[in-house]
């Protein structure tokens, strides 16, 4: 098996998946012509994030990034979350196969730039 | 739950028959076939038979027969070893063109673009959309200094089976327009004779379903493996006219005529004999017309479960096997992966699965957009598929198209 059980795991059952109609944010990052597309939705309360959502176009890897990844931010603080970066995915996921690991920078990207536009009022 | 395995154009299970003809040759005639003893020469008579069985599949002789560790090695030792040969031949030789076609396997892209880096001129012929070479596009390419073609016989992603024969016959013609031109030519200003054009083709997918006959077909040269016809793997072969100049690329002692060093891999070339062996013409029909009706029950059946599922395979101008398709707003490999938990095994043409994340070439070179193409499986069925094992599949489809298009968040539901 090229990925982890972890990974498996969160693409079989991921967590999280849908959108939220009145989400506080929306990130979305990739491009279908690179066969990746992740978008981010959040409930934002006193910074913390009180709901996420993903929805995902791509292979088995970008979808465990996208759950673990909500898992991750989830009931974290919106500072919290802007300290994350995809090493902390990919370790949480026990790794990924090195041509994969550009799906978890696409994941953090996307929740980065919801958080950003949420701070600036976009 | 038993498994269900979609993949045979990536490798076939080793027919028993082929295997219990190999067997003896891992521990009772163990011999090196280049030794002049008897354990030797008892391999050596096996090996001998398997070039028989291979040169009869192809009409073609024994001695034309080069044993390889399969149709990479084929491949890479008819393109280059042409032209180093032609190159060895002429103390000046003139710039040479190759011509090959945008769909070939990375086999004949890779030793094409070395060859580029080192001043040969290469075309790359275009295809139609679906998939065949474009015939009209390989005339106008064909010039003075064209020395070799190399055109696959079947395109492994999509099946698209090549005009292999208008090719061959096309080539010929232009041949003896050359020999022709240079007779007319007075002996004082008409120099060297010129080198005819040579044919090469990879037949690696054509030869469990169709005849190779290589007269027929005015080839020069061809590659093919042992893997794809239900024989062992790391087995190969090139079929090499005689009187076709060849350089050799490996040396060592001598095997081969020379062309092809390396002690010969007995079993697997007894192995590969084998299962050639039994490709004759009635039982390649009657594998053909049962694969067939198992891939177009799958492929009727995906059309009508699945919606905006498109169908790369061109029905009328492919192998018996392959059914291409592309499920609109799907990464290919996340199916790929669904399926292979339920216990299918297929394969992605978006070699998202394989280490690089570009789209198939194929499919680009078929004008297929690169965000379709990404959303791409290669089902490939054979000889000891079921009607069940399909019908399993087509059921098992839908739901997950769907599951994954639901994840998707540009795919209008």
């Amino acid at each position: 098996m090229i990925y982890t059980e972890k990974v498996m795991e969160h693409f079989k059952n991921p967590h999280n998946q849908g959108s939220i109609p009145d989400a506080d944010a929306v990130g979305q990052e990739g491009n279908p012509v690179c066969g990746d597309v992740m978008k981010v939705y959040l409930k934002i309360k006193n910074d913390v994030i009180a709901d996420i959502k993903f929805e995902t176009l791509g292979c088995a890897a970008a979808i465990a990034v996208s759950s673990a990844m909500t898992d991750m931010a989830k009931g974290k603080t919106l500072d919290e979350v802007m300290k994350m970066t995809k090493d902390d995915i990919v370790n949480d996921l026990g790794g990924l196969p090195v041509q994969k690991v550009h799906c978890s920078m696409l994941g953090v990207d996307a929740l980065h730039q919801a958080i950003k536009k949420y701070r600036t009022g976009k | 739950m038993s498994k269900i395995y979609l993949d045979h154009s990536a490798t076939t299970p080793v027919e028993k028959s082929v295997m219990d003809a190999m067997m003896p040759y891992f521990r009772e005639i163990y011999g090196n076939p280049s030794s002049i003893h008897s354990f030797g020469q008892e391999a050596m008579a096996g090996v001998d038979k398997a070039r028989t069985e291979v040169a009869k599949f192809l009409n073609a002789e024994p001695g034309e027969i080069i044993f390889t560790s399969g149709a990479t090695e084929s491949d890479n030792l008819a393109v280059k070893g042409v032209i180093k040969a032609l190159r060895q031949k002429t103390k000046n030789p003139r710039p040479m063109h190759v011509i090959t076609s945008l769909v070939e396997h990375d086999a004949v892209l890779k030793p094409c673009m070395e060859l580029e880096k080192e001043g040969v001129e290469v075309t790359y012929i275009k295809v139609k959309p679906n998939g065949v070479v474009d015939l009209e596009h390989f005339k106008e390419s064909l010039k003075d200094n064209t020395i070799l073609v190399s055109i696959m016989w079947v395109n492994s992603e999509v099946g698209a089976v090549m005009p292999i024969r208008e090719i061959g016959k096309i080539i010929r013609k232009r041949n003896e327009e050359r020999e022709r031109n240079w007779k007319k030519l007075g002996p004082k200003e008409r120099g060297e004779r010129p080198e005819p054009v040579y044919f090469h083709t990879d037949a690696t997918q054509a030869v469990n379903f169709f005849s190779c006959d290589v007269k027929w077909n005015y080839i020069d040269l061809l590659s093919l493996s042992g893997h794809k016809i239900y024989g062992p793997k790391g087995v190969g072969a090139l079929y090499r006219r005689t009187g076709v100049p060849l350089s050799v690329l490996q040396n060592g002692g001598h095997q081969e005529n020379g062309l092809r060093s390396g002690t010969l891999n007995t079993p697997g070339i007894v192995g590969l004999g084998a299962a050639i062996a039994a490709l004759d013409k009635e039982s390649q029909e009657k594998n053909n017309k049962k694969i067939v009706v198992l891939r177009d029950l799958f492929v009727d059946g995906v059309i009508k479960n699945v919606p905006d599922a498109v169908l790369n395979t061109d029905r009328k101008n492919s192998t018996p096997s392959h059914a291409h398709f592309s499920f609109l707003g799907v990464e290919g490999e996340s199916i790929l992966m669904s399926l292979d938990l339920s216990g299918i095994a297929v394969s992605t043409g978006s070699a998202c699965a394989s280490g690089s994340l570009k789209a198939s070439h194929v499919l680009i070179a078929m004008g297929i957009k690169v965000e379709v193409a990404h959303n791409s499986i290669r089902f490939t069925f054979g000889k000891h598929n079921t009607e069940d094992e399909i019908r399993r599949v087509i059921d098992e489809l839908p739901p997950i198209i769907k599951r994954l298009r639901d994840m998707n968040p540009l795919y209008k539901k």
